[in-house]
């Protein structure tokens, strides 16, 4: 049913840390694998060994090469790479949801997570047009819409050790650069991280209001002038010789 | 439809979880692999995740090795023996039965054996196994083994260990709880894949700095907080430049230097050899008495300005050289890239971190002069470094460069800096040395590989001649701690030094990524003599998957995949170890091979038994291992030690030392594959002098007593070598070898410039590669998943570059080294040092392998970059070529390859492009959707 | 976007389908018997064929059924719908005409409501995409509704309602063009609101997540040349509009009606090659493609 519900009791979601994404990948085959033997139909692939291989995948990782603006701090400025994964926002306004001719595409009333009804999904591929994120992707094996589950079936499963109960992506990041949890509630580990550091939304304009947060990278490249640190190279010898000497005075002191 | 339908939240995971280790690369960890019936009621692999309980990574997974699954069902498997049966290259086989195959093999062996055992050249690459496989050559007779360490990064263990008795690679590792500025040196993925990743991990969290030098940002280099984006080959000057900054502001730190290195140690002013006592202990001056004293007495407080009858202390030594204007930032910006205010700015950094932010962690512990401390100093900077710096000709001095810097900074084992993994660290003292003693018919009269501490250690024959066919531990190269692997081909082909019968290879694509001049290699591998017959008469090899390498071996012993056979990570080995533990690992079949292969190991057992190699029968002449599992468990290297520590002993209870235990890998199993043993708290830094370390060392078998040792700022097995140049002793070096032995083996770190040898002046582009994090190798691409996220590789190219050559995007050049031209597709990076190009490594693949379609991208699109690099340098026109590679250890100098740069047209394919090679294993299937499960 | 065919065919037809029932439905032309059968005829062939191949593109066709729950909030829903609806409302009133000689007028004018409802419903799906800011504007249901019409007309032989409906539809394609070309700029979507770096400097894309193509690309990101649908506009242009305007300024003929007509529907084929082609998505942004 394609009406979003008016409230979600919570929003749950990922965070994912910018300043700390190594660009693995662990997180897209992590989620590939998860996926294709879980929550409905496998993520399959065309032309796997051939000359152009795709395949279907819910999670997939960018890259960006971000250039400052020259300062008269710094006329030149470094480049920086930016590794930027991306998967569904679950968004609290999905265009996605309510586009859908068929009911296929909801928005979970109790924890807010957008999932496809795969049997009801006639493949129009609606949802994935009204997605800005590109989140959704058909699979052309199945012919129905895929997306991020958010491992609706992990998350609460129990037959999982509790402490494994967290989307597949965010227990297999080696860098600890995704985190799981409910961002409705500002109490979460999720939402103080998300406040300390200024977590931010993917086109705030397109007014789909994303449950997923991103945590900017750290400013780059700013060690302070060498002026700053000028006194922790105070000389106290310009030769070899001087510097014996000083070293009889630093002996004695220890 | 009305409402939202509801969903099975806890459906079943799988019906069994297996524990084992991972092998989609060498860092070998914990995986739990879910098994799940299929429809035809068999148990196969469904889901791989990270083991939390493991050592190494405590549960996460890199993509690889969440990709296993589809390794395991990769059409590229090889599926029985093979026998060649067109000509070699050809990818023509025919399937044999094992024991056809054994018979072969023996049929060529055996007569070797008898009479010259140096005939076979025994070299295993990725080989996880190598105490083992080294055991089975020594056992055949043959002084030619080695691993692929020659061609990996030998400058950068063997600089570690002469250094300071142990390295980076997968040896040692940050500090990672403690240390608050992480400084890495040309890393873009190294063997402790998941732990580095975690230890940024647990760095950023913590909001620490890191600074990475690296002439590329990508990966680790991107997260950096601080790039230092360095010209190739010039790391040994920026380092030494930040040590003159820091020794000219004395922050260095002097208590440390006294107690735990040889700063304070006397050279002897003649000879520049270390002041000894009549027991060989190194004389350090005594604050307290004025006189020379062995460096371990207690109570001696060594000096480090005091000198003794013109006999200057190590540290004078080093005043002298590095203090010197050479070292100046100002002297060392234009070649290095670096500014000279930068330099400084992060030598205060360190400086500031390292003596301002440190603290104290309130450790009780008793060092070897029989002090005792209330607690431990942190000099919380840690360092990390790979193959960046120690693939260069220079890389050896360069490492050694690093590690001085870490040791001046007293950061070495001390609380947030570098730790070591048991067994390191280990003094290279009690390494053993290279043995090369040939007898017919005979085992070798040692192990093959070990640590040279003079000319005496070399590898040569009576004749001088070089006793191994890669010229290990010669003149050319002394302390090639590893083998030189890249060369084996090469001199194998040229008969320099001697001609050999049988090569005989294991895990190691030698005709395509894995060597330089891929072209020039397969040439070799194919060249016949004047009667027609190969050049390398008979080739061996083991994989378990269509490479490129299979198609140039006359014998094929197919292998299984990592989950189908049992293996051991083993302490006597590479383990598996981190810092607060010893630790070592097996596998085991988790699956049954639905195809006639067999574990390379257990192929090495029957082959043994076959061959009656002492080792490998009992005293009735019958085979004395079943398998590789058989020997893991009976095999006795030492009296109580094995290849597993753990569980040993009749019931089990004793770890480290005891007797064999029949039940040890149910033990395994039952603990998820793996073994640790918990350094106790108070041994858990300091480690070389901590007598709390070296008894719980000895006590798990790791030494046979205490080992503590100075960490040698001055390399003095070096200055020997040094000598014998210079014209002492009964063994020196040939004459046109006198000159480079002298100038490098020099017991303080230098830098040379490696850029001149290859032509900078023609060719001032350095072209590089990087392990993509997502693949392995060659390996990675027969993998459905993996090779979507690299199917091909661009040469990426500063937008210096770009806009001089008119080039963009999907554009293509040609690529000019001295040695040969590539014609590859292009892209753009704007973070990346404007005279360096780079692209993925082992990408590029030859038509026909790996079980692809022949116009796949990797083929058409994707490129080496081997096909520039040459095993020699060009010609200097004094009528010798000279190796491309560090006149110390022989490491293979990938990094210094300079090219030239043109648009070109772009042509219908990545050139050079070769003829495809018959698969002998067929193609793939077009399309996959797979679900185990029901 | 990826023009595809199905779709292009589908809105193309239905449109001059559903254009012609509205015609018919107001009783323009008042037929009955047999030309009105030729005439409804001709109606249903476009718009119910126009219909079929709209399921062409459907991953699971079978389940079509299904798309007429969503009405509440899917336009496609909707459209689905307001389809039935329409074409059986017609057919009721059809019959009337073909069999009974009689028009049921109040019928007819419901018909033709929900006919022109269709179209609307149609233009919604576009209209509604926020993310293909092209589409997303008062003027592309404006430009479906004056086509269906002005292509209805010609059907119906409406000559001087034709002319007037054309100049109208021709005015307001030009209309979207132009204004379309701004849209993107002016939606403040960019790969500093999408990637959320634009504070640090300026951002390019660096290596793409997957060396090869995968669905979005091949869905979304559908490069024309600039020079290209300058070229294709002006002949749509004058196929779709100024031709068929100029052949019934001529005096009537059958032949030079067929001509007209068939001008037309090559021209807003290609209009409508060039709606899809031209209409870039925001996901293009984390592939530094538009
Ligand atoms: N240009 C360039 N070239 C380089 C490097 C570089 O940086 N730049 N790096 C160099 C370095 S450091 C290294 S270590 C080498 C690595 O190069 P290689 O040692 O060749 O490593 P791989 O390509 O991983 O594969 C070795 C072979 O092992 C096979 N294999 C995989 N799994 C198994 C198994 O379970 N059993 C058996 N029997 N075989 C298996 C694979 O199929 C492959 O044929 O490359 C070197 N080449
Ligand atoms: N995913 C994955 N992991 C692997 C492997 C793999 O194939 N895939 N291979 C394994 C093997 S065999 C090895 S040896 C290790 C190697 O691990 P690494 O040492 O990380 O090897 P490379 O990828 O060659 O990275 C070399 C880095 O040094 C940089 N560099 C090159 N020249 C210089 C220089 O002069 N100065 C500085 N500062 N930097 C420089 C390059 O830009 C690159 O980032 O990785 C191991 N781990
Ligand atoms: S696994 Fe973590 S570090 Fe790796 S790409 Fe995904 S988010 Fe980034
Ligand atoms: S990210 Fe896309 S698919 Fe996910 S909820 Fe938002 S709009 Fe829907
Ligand atoms: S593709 Fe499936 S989920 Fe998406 S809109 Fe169509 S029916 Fe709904
Ligand atoms: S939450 Fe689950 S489905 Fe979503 S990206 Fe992560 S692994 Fe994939
Ligand atoms: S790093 Fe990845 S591939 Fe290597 S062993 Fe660990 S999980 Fe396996
Ligand atoms: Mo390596």
């Amino acid at each position: 049913m394609t009406q979003l519900p008016t409230k979600t009791d919570k929003k749950l979601g990922l965070v994912i840390d910018l300043d700390t994404c190594v660009g693995c990948h662990a997180c897209v085959i992590s989620c590939k694998g998860w996926n294709t033997e879980n929550y409905g139909a496998p993520l399959s692939d065309q032309d796997a060994y051939g000359e152009n291989p795709t395949g279907t995948f819910l999670n997939r990782v960018h890259s960006y090469e971000v250039t400052p603006l020259a300062s008269s701090a710094k006329p030149h400025p470094a480049a920086q790479t930016i590794h930027f994964p991306k998967s569904c926002l679950h968004c609290e306004d999905a265009p996605c949801v309510t586009v859908c001719p068929t009911g296929a595409s909801y928005k979970r009333a109790e924890d807010g997570i957008v999932l496809v009804n795969e049997a009801d999904c006639i493949g129009c591929g609606l949802c994935a047009w009204a997605c800005p994120y590109g989140a959704r992707e058909l699979d052309q094996d199945e012919g129905v819409m895929k997306k991020c589950t958010l491992c609706v079936d992990r998350i609460y499963n129990e037959n999982i050790p509790e402490i494994d109960r967290v989307p597949s992506c965010v227990r297999t990041c080696p860098a600890g650069a995704r985190h799981f949890g409910d961002l409705g509630d500002p109490d979460s580990d999720v939402s103080k991280l998300v406040a300390e550091r200024d977590g931010m939304d993917l086109m705030p304009e397109q007014g789909t209001k994303p449950v997923n947060k991103y945590l900017p990278p750290r400013p780059k490249d700013d060690l302070p002038e060498f002026d700053v640190l000028a006194p922790y190279l105070e000389p106290v010898a310009e030769n070899p010789g001087g510097f014996i000497g000083w070293l009889d005075k630093a002996l004695e002191k220890i | 439809m009305g409402k939202q339908p509801d969903l099975e939240l806890s459906p079943k995971v799988s019906d069994e979880i297996r524990q084992t280790t991972c092998y989609m690369c060498a860092c070998r960890c914990g995986i739990n692999v879910h098994m799940k019936e299929g429809p035809d009621g068999e148990k196969k692999v469904a889901y791989i995740e990270g083991n939390r309980d493991h050592p190494v990574n405590q549960g996460v997974l890199c993509a690889k090795g969440s990709a296993g699954i589809m390794q395991v069902n990769a059409p590229s498997r090889l599926r029985a023996p093979l026998k060649r049966v067109g000509p070699r290259g050809s990818g023509e086989f025919e399937e044999i039965s094992w024991d056809e195959a054994y018979t072969i093999a023996e049929g060529w062996l055996r007569p070797i054996r008898e009479t010259d055992p140096s005939k076979l050249a025994f070299f295993t690459g990725r080989d996880q196994s190598q105490s083992f496989t080294s055991f089975w050559a020594q056992n055949f007779g043959t002084p030619n083994y080695a691993a692929h360490g020659g061609f990996c990064s030998v400058n950068m263990a063997a600089a570690g260990i002469y250094t300071m008795g142990g390295a980076f690679w997968e040896f040692g590792q940050p500090d990672w709880d403690h240390t608050k500025l992480f400084m890495l040196f040309g890393v873009a993925e190294d063997h402790d894949s998941n732990p580095i990743k975690m230890g940024l991990g647990k760095i950023k969290a913590r909001g620490a700095k890191v600074i990475g030098v690296n002439p590329i940002r990508s990966g680790y280099n991107a997260v950096a907080d601080e790039w230092v984006g360095i010209t190739p080959g010039t790391d040994g000057l920026f380092i030494l430049a930040m040590v003159h900054c820091l020794m000219k502001a004395g922050k260095i730190d002097l208590d440390y230097l006294a107690r735990w290195t040889n700063a304070p140690v006397l050279v002897d002013k003649e000879t520049g050899l270390l002041l000894r006592d009549k027991d060989g202990k190194e004389l350090v001056i005594d604050r307290k008495t004025g006189k020379p004293t062995a460096f371990d007495t207690p109570g001696v407080q060594p000096d480090l300005s005091a000198t003794h009858d013109g006999h200057k202390p190590v540290l004078h030594h080093m005043a002298e050289r590095y203090m010197a204007d050479e070292y100046a930032p100002e002297n060392v910006a234009e070649r290095t890239g670096i500014p000279a205010d930068k330099i400084r700015a992060i030598a205060a950094e360190l400086a500031r971190v390292a003596f301002e932010e440190s603290f104290e962690l309130p450790i009780t512990w008793t060092d070897f002069r029989g002090e005792t401390h209330t607690s431990m100093t942190a000099r919380p900077v840690a360092m990390h470094s790979m193959r960046g710096i120690s693939a260069h000709a220079n890389g050896f001095q360069t490492c050694r460069a690093l590690h001085v810097l870490q040791i001046i900074l007293g950061s070495v084992e001390a609380p947030g800096g570098f730790r070591f993994k048991p067994p390191y660290p280990k003094p290279s003292k009690i390494h053993p040395k290279p043995h090369c003693k040939v007898t017919p018919g005979q085992p070798l009269d040692g192990p093959h590989l070990g640590f040279v501490h003079g000319p005496e250690d070399l590898a040569l024959k009576e004749d001088g001649t070089p006793a191994r066919i890669d010229k290990a531990y010669t003149w050319e190269n002394p302390m090639s701690a590893h083998g030189l692997m890249h060369m084996v081909i090469s001199n194998a082909y040229a008969g320099d030094p001697y001609k050999i019968d049988t090569l005989f290879m294991y895990m190691a694509n030698m005709s395509w990524n894995s060597s330089m001049n891929s072209g020039g290699v397969m040439q070799m591998l194919t060249d016949t003599d004047e009667n027609g017959d190969y050049v390398i008469p008979h080739i061996i090899y083991s994989d378990a998957y269509s490479s490129e390498m299979v198609a140039y071996a006359d014998l094929i012993l197919p292998d299984t995949t990592y989950l189908e056979r049992h293996d051991c990570i083993s302490l006597l080995d590479r383990p598996i170890c981190e810092a607060d533990g010893a630790a070592d690992a097996i596998r085991w079949p988790v699956i049954e091979p639905d195809r006639n292969v067999k574990g390379f190991q257990s192929a090495l057992c029957d082959l043994g038994a076959r061959l009656g190699l002492p080792g490998f029968t009992n005293e009735d002449g019958s085979q004395k291992y079943a398998d590789y599992g058989d020997y893991i468990v009976n095999h006795i290297r030492k009296p109580g030690i094995g290849p597993l520590a753990g569980w040993r002993g009749e019931n089990g209870d004793q770890h480290g030392r005891g007797d064999v235990n029949p039940d040890q890998l149910n033990r395994y199993i039952e603990n998820g594959g793996f073994f640790v043993k918990h350094v106790p708290e108070g041994a858990s830094y300091m480690k070389p002098w901590n007598s709390g370390y070296q008894d719980w060392a000895v006590e798990t078998g790791l030494y046979d007593t205490p080992q503590p040792y100075l960490f040698s700022l001055y390399v003095e097995p070096m200055q020997k070598f040094r000598r014998a140049a210079e014209g002492h002793g009964d063994i020196q070096p040939p004459e046109h070898l006198r000159e480079q032995v002298r100038e490098n083996m020099d017991p303080l770190p230098f830098w040379s410039d490696p850029a001149p040898a290859n032509l900078v002046d023609e060719y001032p582009i350095t072209a590089l590669t990087q392990r993509p994090m997502a693949m392995y190798h060659s390996w990675g691409t027969q993998n459905a998943w993996l090779r979507q996220l690299h199917g091909h590789n661009p040469l990426y190219m500063p937008t210096k570059l770009m806009r001089e050559n008119g080039l963009k995007d999907g554009d293509w050049a040609k690529v000019t080294s001295p040695h040969g031209t590539i014609t590859v597709p292009v892209m753009e990076m704007a973070a990346l040092n404007e005279n360096t190009v780079w692209t993925w490594n082992a990408i590029g693949k030859r038509k026909g392998a790996w079980a692809l379609d022949e116009n796949a991208p990797e083929a058409t699109k994707g490129f080496l970059l081997n096909h520039l690099i040459h095993e020699l340098l060009p010609p200097k026109g004094d009528g010798h070529r000279w190796t491309n590679s560090d006149p110390i250890t022989g490491q293979a100098a990938w990094f210094d390859l300079k090219v030239r740069i043109e648009k070109a047209a772009a042509p219908a394919e990545s050139q050079p492009a070769y003829p495809p090679i018959k698969s002998p294993v067929g193609k793939g299937p077009k399309d996959l959707a797979w679900k185990v499960g029901t | 976007m990826h023009p595809a065919p199905s779709v292009i065919i589908f809105t193309t037809l239905s449109g001059l389908g559903f254009g012609l029932l509205v015609f018919l439905g107001l009783g323009m032309p008042s037929v009955t018997g047999w030309t009105a059968f030729w005439f409804f005829l001709i109606g249903y062939v476009l718009a119910v064929g126009g219909l079929l191949s709209s399921t062409f593109h459907l991953g699971h066709p079978e389940r079509a059924w299904k798309a007429f729950s969503q009405w509440k909030t899917s336009w496609l829903s909707r459209e689905g719908i307001c389809a039935v609806a329409a074409l059986i409302v017609m057919a009721l009133y059809g019959a009337g005409l073909v069999f009974f000689q009689s028009q049921w007028a109040v019928l007819g004018w419901l018909g033709a409501l929900l006919s022109l409802g269709t179209v609307f419903t149609t233009s919604m799906i576009y209209a509604q995409m926020k993310t293909v800011p092209r589409w997303h504007m008062p003027w592309t249901p404006a430009k479906f509704l004056t086509l269906s019409l002005a292509g209805g007309a010609l059907l119906a032989g409406q000559v001087t309602l034709a002319i007037v409906l054309l100049i109208l539809a021709g005015a307001i394609t030009l209309a979207t063009w132009i204004i379309g070309d701004g849209q993107f700029a002016k939606s403040g979507t960019d790969m500093q609101t999408a990637t959320g770096l634009g504070a640090i400097g300026q951002v390019k894309a660096f290596e793409p997540p997957h060396t090869g193509t995968n669905y979005l690309l091949r869905e979304f990101v559908h490069v024309v040349g600039r020079k290209h649908s300058q070229k294709l506009r002006i002949i749509s242009g004058v196929l779709a509009f100024a031709l068929p305007i100029l052949l019934l300024l001529l005096p009537f003929s059958h032949a030079i009606a067929v001509l007209a007509i068939a001008s037309h529907l090559a021209g807003v084929l290609t209009a409508r090659w060039l709606f899809f082609a031209e209409a870039e998505h925001v996901v293009g942004l984390y592939y530094g493609k538009r």
